[in-house]
């Protein structure tokens, strides 16, 4: 079955690795992938912050696209892309007069059929069953799983994991093998889109993250969402100027762990792209 | 032909103010069926009411109309003087001139043709009327009190001291509730066990009632005066003709680890066990889910060092029935659990608590003899913070509503925690303080002002551990809004109140309303507290709403003097105004057909079958009949009724029709 | 032309949102990560609202805060009202720049969200090269990343060409019947 694949702005650029890893999962696990022609940026936190129509357009957009290429579900790698897009549907599902708005703007139909999934809930649908029987190295290390700000919330309307202390990740790197610790940060934002405007603020939130789990031991952080990951790995000096004591942590994609578990070589998988290096055994 | 007297008060200028009372008079002296009509200055005085005695020996009238007030008002007294007169009561009816006329409406002509109208329509009502006698049931003068906490046994005592007999029930070993559980009470510090204790004592000595411990209500039937309940009484395993109480039993049980309920978990208690020392019957039960006996068919130790052989295997439960009288519900409430918090840590973290768990570290009797020490590693904590709210007020938890007494004990276990951990710092976050009872708010300023509590105003977004200690991340509001984090040792929520557990079984088991929160409904939120709209049966304390002692054992003594009062009287005497299906001779017997959703309809479970049979007991139609003692007159069934069969005594369809086509044809 | 309805009456009309449901609890505050750094933290912010009153409200939309708020949700998520402060955190941001009124600390922040749209305007994906360009084109920070950006080109995670939507006119026409719509109402 062809499922829809949207990438996002990041996953082209800034975040290749995350790209490279989930298509190297995708190939392990015989997922067709296919990504949606002609897609256009979500519009990410600046749309919202401006401009309401224009924020509910862009992504309605997207899914007007994945349903008129014949995709049922679509897989959406980026959690803040991933959260714009379900919103947006949610809305445009529950208020009639907001969808007549947007569909004049657009000037393309939309129903608003598409099944969005984020990468935990592909790998839990597509690939969980099969894990287990596909190890090669377990990740035996202690890993502080970090789900970010847009991958739980609002609840009401992704209807994904729990608010408080989530535990899908720490399920699926129990199966390869890790011991996910338990700590207090895994949904406190890590600074988002301020990373360019303010970098300062990064710094001291993300710094407050990897502090936590470098303090309870862990020996790798987590990530599925590849602003999350920019924020701890690309930002580290500055993070490492903010706290007293410098952090060494790497951090990788889920899809990477999972991927190094199963076999798939470190530069398939993007490794050497990250800030951070990661030498973990 | 009819000779209705009818009788315009002017109540003063209530009436004749907006109404021009001697023209109704006049009006309505000229309607065919009318003997006799005057007006008068006030119809419910002495000197009124002697005008129509007068009027119905002198003239002989076989009805009376009375234009005045709402008969909420004065209905009984027009009916009485009627009576007194010798004229049928149920002959008598008001037309409401006042509310429905003078009091809604400006002075004019229309205002007196609306009240000349009124009053025609009762006249032709009341030519229709047919002359009816009061109702009589017998009483039976036994009170079931469901639940053995302190309403329960106050209650259960101020029936008993009135010279009726009891039936005290509790679901637990023990009676005591969760007042027994408490440590001190608001706002004096009073132990809580010492007050209660002598009081479950005098229960379980008084000759007027009945104790009745680790049972329940399998059923209730029947109606005001007339119940029968079935009451299981569950297996203890212990025969208590035979055991003395010495608890050599509990002390010899391998079982030891089953967390105490007493303990609200903190503790563990035997499979064999008495909930708590000064538990009444001080006799123990087996807990059969846990006992090693019951479950894996070894063990048996208890039995062999038992001095009296009083323990007694395989027991089965026995249910009992009792006629009684009257039923008053005590059966309590419950708080959340910490386990429903997920920003507070989904009830993982051992020092995290909710307020009786703290109560029972407080306790002598409890887990720790009375001193503050962590669950997780017993040592006392040096900083402790309590969250008020922890629940309440909260739409989004599903709580909207405020549990009353958190703020008062919070400031308690505050106190407490104070006096007994010398150089202990307390935090209290709170939303407002509510402490409106008599001598409340002094209690809380002497938390804040003498004992050194420390007061935050504002909510605490989250609880996490980090290297054992409890990191809370609270706002202060009143500094702008400033976030405050707090490095405690212990937490405390204060976590809201909620009905018990098989709260909404008893209230169906027993007809009785019940709100979303499945807290029982009284009768009328402000003039009637302690009865629900079942008659007869009461209901007492925080089975109603979360609520404090003072006013618990209040409303205790308010319903058994509502049950006193029941059994004052041999016979309950009802108003006549019911139901009735309608019964003729041979062949018919009656025009009902025996469908029966008039007993569907009925919201009062009023209407039963009743077999009619001829003289060789063959049955030859089952028909609807309508009890008198349960029935309310609401007429839910005359409308149900397919077949015209049902009426009501004093609203037939006939006058009803009257009354209304007198209406229109003017 | 003054507005005769109240501040909260407009607020639930246009956002669905309704501010007098707050009590003023501060979990919120508690719980928001960047609290310490804001000049109104949010339960402040539903105060101001609340009052109704003209300057409290232009307070707010001179309010550093507005832009410091990161969208995380964790406010929301803990409000035991379930008051919507996301949407009207976007709300008044759109009415902040509608008035003109973006506090000065927060320029940067307006200026990075501007840059970004900027660059899907015109090519319907973002170009990080552009963006950052048209950042420090509008905040004259131009030694912004200087160091970091070299690494992120040896590690292949810099393009230096855009990549376009092939239907760049569908994207154009959605920024100019949205935000370059003078006459739309924000909803």
């Amino acid at each position: 079955m062809r499922i829809g694949f949207y990438p996002g702005c990041s996953l082209n650029g800034t975040s290749r690795e995350y790209n490279e890893s989930v298509k190297a999962l995708a190939k392990a696990f015989d997922l067709d992938l296919a990504e949606i022609k002609d897609w256009n940026c979500c519009g990410a936190t600046a749309a919202h912050s401006v401009n309401k129509d224009l924020s509910l357009s862009l992504p309605a957009r997207i899914l007007a696209l994945a349903e008129q290429q014949g995709f049922e579900e679509i897989v959406v790698p980026c959690a803040s892309c991933y959260n714009r897009l379900s919103v947006v549907q949610h809305e445009l599902t529950h208020d009639e007069a907001l969808k007549q708005c947007v569909t004049d703007i657009l000037e393309i139909p939309y129903n608003g059929t598409v099944k969005i999934l984020n990468v935990v809930q592909m790998i839990e649908k597509y690939m969980q069953d099969k894990i287990e029987e596909k190890i090669v190295h377990p990740f035996s290390h202690s890993v502080a799983c970090y789900y970010g700000c847009l991958l739980v919330r609002p609840h009401n309307i992704l209807q994904f994991d729990r608010l408080e202390d989530p535990q899908s990740m720490d399920t699926l790197m129990t199966k390869i093998g890790a011991t996910p610790i338990d700590w207090a940060f895994k949904t406190e934002c890590c600074g988002a889109g301020l990373s360019v405007s303010r970098t300062d603020l990064v710094a001291k939130l993300s710094g407050n993250i990897l502090k936590d789990a470098a303090d309870r031991n862990a020996k790798a952080v987590i990530v599925a969402c590849p602003m999350c990951h920019s924020n701890l790995d690309m930002r580290r000096p500055a993070i490492n100027s903010y706290l007293t004591k410098p952090v060494d942590i790497p951090v990788l994609y889920i899809t990477q762990a999972i991927g190094l578990a199963i076999g798939i070589s470190p530069k398939e998988l993007g490794i050497e792209r990250h800030f951070v290096t990661v030498n973990l055994n | 032909m009819s000779k209705i007297g009818v009788f315009i008060c002017h109540c003063g200028e209530n009436i004749n103010g907006t109404v021009d009372c001697h023209k109704v008079a006049e009006e309505i002296a000229k309607v065919e069926g009318v003997e006799y009509a005057l007006d008068y200055k006030y119809m419910c005085s002495d000197p009124g009411q002697t005008l129509i005695k007068q009027a119905i020996k002198e003239k002989g009238l076989d009805g009376v109309v009375v234009g005045s007030c709402s008969p909420r008002m004065h209905e009984p007294t027009f009916r009485r003087a009627c009576a007194e007169a010798g004229l049928n009561p149920y002959l008598c009816e008001m037309a409401n001139l006042r509310e429905h006329c003078s009091w809604v409406h400006e002075k004019g002509e229309a205002t007196t043709q609306k009240a000349i109208d009124l009053v025609k329509s009762l006249v032709e009502k009341v030519k229709r009327n047919k002359p009816l006698v009061n109702i009589e049931v017998p009483v039976t003068k036994k009170a079931l009190v469901i639940g053995g906490g302190i309403a329960g046994i106050q209650a259960s005592l101020d029936i008993a001291n009135a010279g009726h007999k009891v039936i005290l029930i509790e679901k637990d070993p023990s009676i005591g509730g969760h007042m027994s559980q408490l440590s001190e009470t608001f706002p004096t510090l009073d132990c809580s066990q010492c007050i209660l204790t002598p009081r479950m004592v005098e229960v379980a000595q008084h000759p007027n009632i009945t104790l009745y411990t680790y049972a329940e209500l399998e059923g209730l039937e029947g109606f005001i005066g007339n119940f029968k309940a079935s009451i299981r009484l569950k297996a203890k395993s212990i025969d208590e003709k035979l055991c003395t109480g010495c608890g050599l039993c509990t002390t010899k049980c391998p079982n030891k680890k089953i967390p105490s309920e007493f303990n609200a978990g903190l503790g563990t208690r035997t499979a064999i066990y008495v909930p708590f020392p000064q538990a009444v019957p001080n006799k123990p039960v087996i807990d059969k889910e846990h006992c090693t006996y019951y479950q894996k068919g070894k063990c048996r130790v208890c039995e062999k060092f038992c001095p009296t052989g009083a323990i007694t295997f395989n027991q089965e439960d026995r249910i009992i029935t009792e006629e009684i009288g009257a039923v008053v519900i005590t059966t309590g409430f419950n708080v959340l659990k910490t386990d429903y918090f997920p920003e507070y840590g989904y009830g993982k973290y051992k020092d995290v608590i909710n307020g009786l768990q703290f109560e029972r570290l407080a306790s002598a009797s409890g887990p720790t003899y009375g001193e503050i020490r962590r669950p997780s590693d017993g040592k006392i904590p040096q900083k402790i913070v309590f969250i008020a709210c922890a629940g309440s007020r909260d739409p989004a938890k599903g709580i909207p509503y405020c549990s009353k007494i958190c703020c008062m004990y919070t400031a308690k276990h505050a106190m407490l925690y104070q006096h007994k951990v010398h150089g202990g710092e307390s935090y209290v976050f709170y939303m407002d303080i509510r402490a409106a009872g008599k001598n409340y708010d002094e209690f809380v300023r002497r938390a804040i002002e003498e004992d050194g509590v420390n007061y935050v105003r504002g909510r605490v977004a989250r609880v996490y551990e980090k290297d054992g200690k409890l990191i809370v991340k609270g706002v202060d509001t009143l500094l702008g809004a400033k976030p405050v984090e707090i490095e405690a040792d212990m937490v405390v929520l204060a976590t809201a109140g909620i009905a018990n557990k098989g709260a909404e079984q008893l209230a169906q088991k027993l007809h009785v309303s019940y709100d979303s929160y499945n807290f029982f409904a009284e009768a009328h939120p402000k003039l009637k507290p302690v009865e629900t709209n079942t008659a007869g049966i009461f209901l007492a304390g925080a089975c109603q709403s979360p609520k404090d002692i003072p006013e618990t054992v209040g409303m205790a003594s308010g319903a058994a003097v509502k049950v006193a009062g029941l059994f004052s009287q041999d016979k309950l005497v009802r108003e006549p105004l019911i139901a009735v299906v309608n019964r003729s001779a041979p062949p018919i017997f009656s025009t009902c057909v025996g469908c029966f959703m008039c007993q569907t309809a009925c919201p009062y479970q009023a209407i039963e079958r009743e077999e009619i049979k001829n003289r060789n007991g063959e049955i030859i139609k089952t028909v609807a009949k309508i009890n008198p003692g349960l029935c309310q007159g609401c007429g839910t069934c005359v409308a149900f009724c397919r077949s015209k069969s049902i009426d009501i005594q004093g609203y037939s369809n006939e006058q009803v029709y009257a009354e209304v086509m007198a209406l229109l044809n003017n | 032309m003054e507005n005769s309805e109240s501040i909260p009456v407009r607020l639930l009309k246009q956002t669905g949102v309704d501010v007098t449901h707050c009590y003023q609890c501060g979990k919120c505050t508690a719980g928001c990560v960047l609290a310490s750094e804001m000049d109104y933290p949010s339960s402040y912010v539903m105060r101001l609202l609340q009052t109704d009153d003209r300057e409290n409200y232009q307070q707010v939309l001179h309010s550093n805060a507005i832009w410091l708020c990161l969208n995380c949700e964790n406010c929301i998520a803990r409000c035991p009202m379930e008051i919507d402060i996301p949407k009207i955190m976007d709300y008044l941001r759109a009415e902040s720049l509608k008035a003109g009124y973006v506090n000065k600390k927060a320029k940067p922040v307006v200026a990075f969200h501007r840059a970004f749209l900027d660059s899907i305007k015109y090519t319907g994906r973002l170009y990080e090269v552009g963006l950052v360009a048209g950042f420090k084109a509008r905040t004259f920070r131009i030694t912004q990343d200087l160091k970091v950006a070299p690494v992120m080109y040896l590690k292949g995670k810099l393009n230096l060409m855009p990549e376009m939507v092939k239907d760049l006119g569908k994207i154009k026409s959605i920024f100019s019947k949205t935000v370059n719509n003078k006459n739309r109402e924000n909803k």
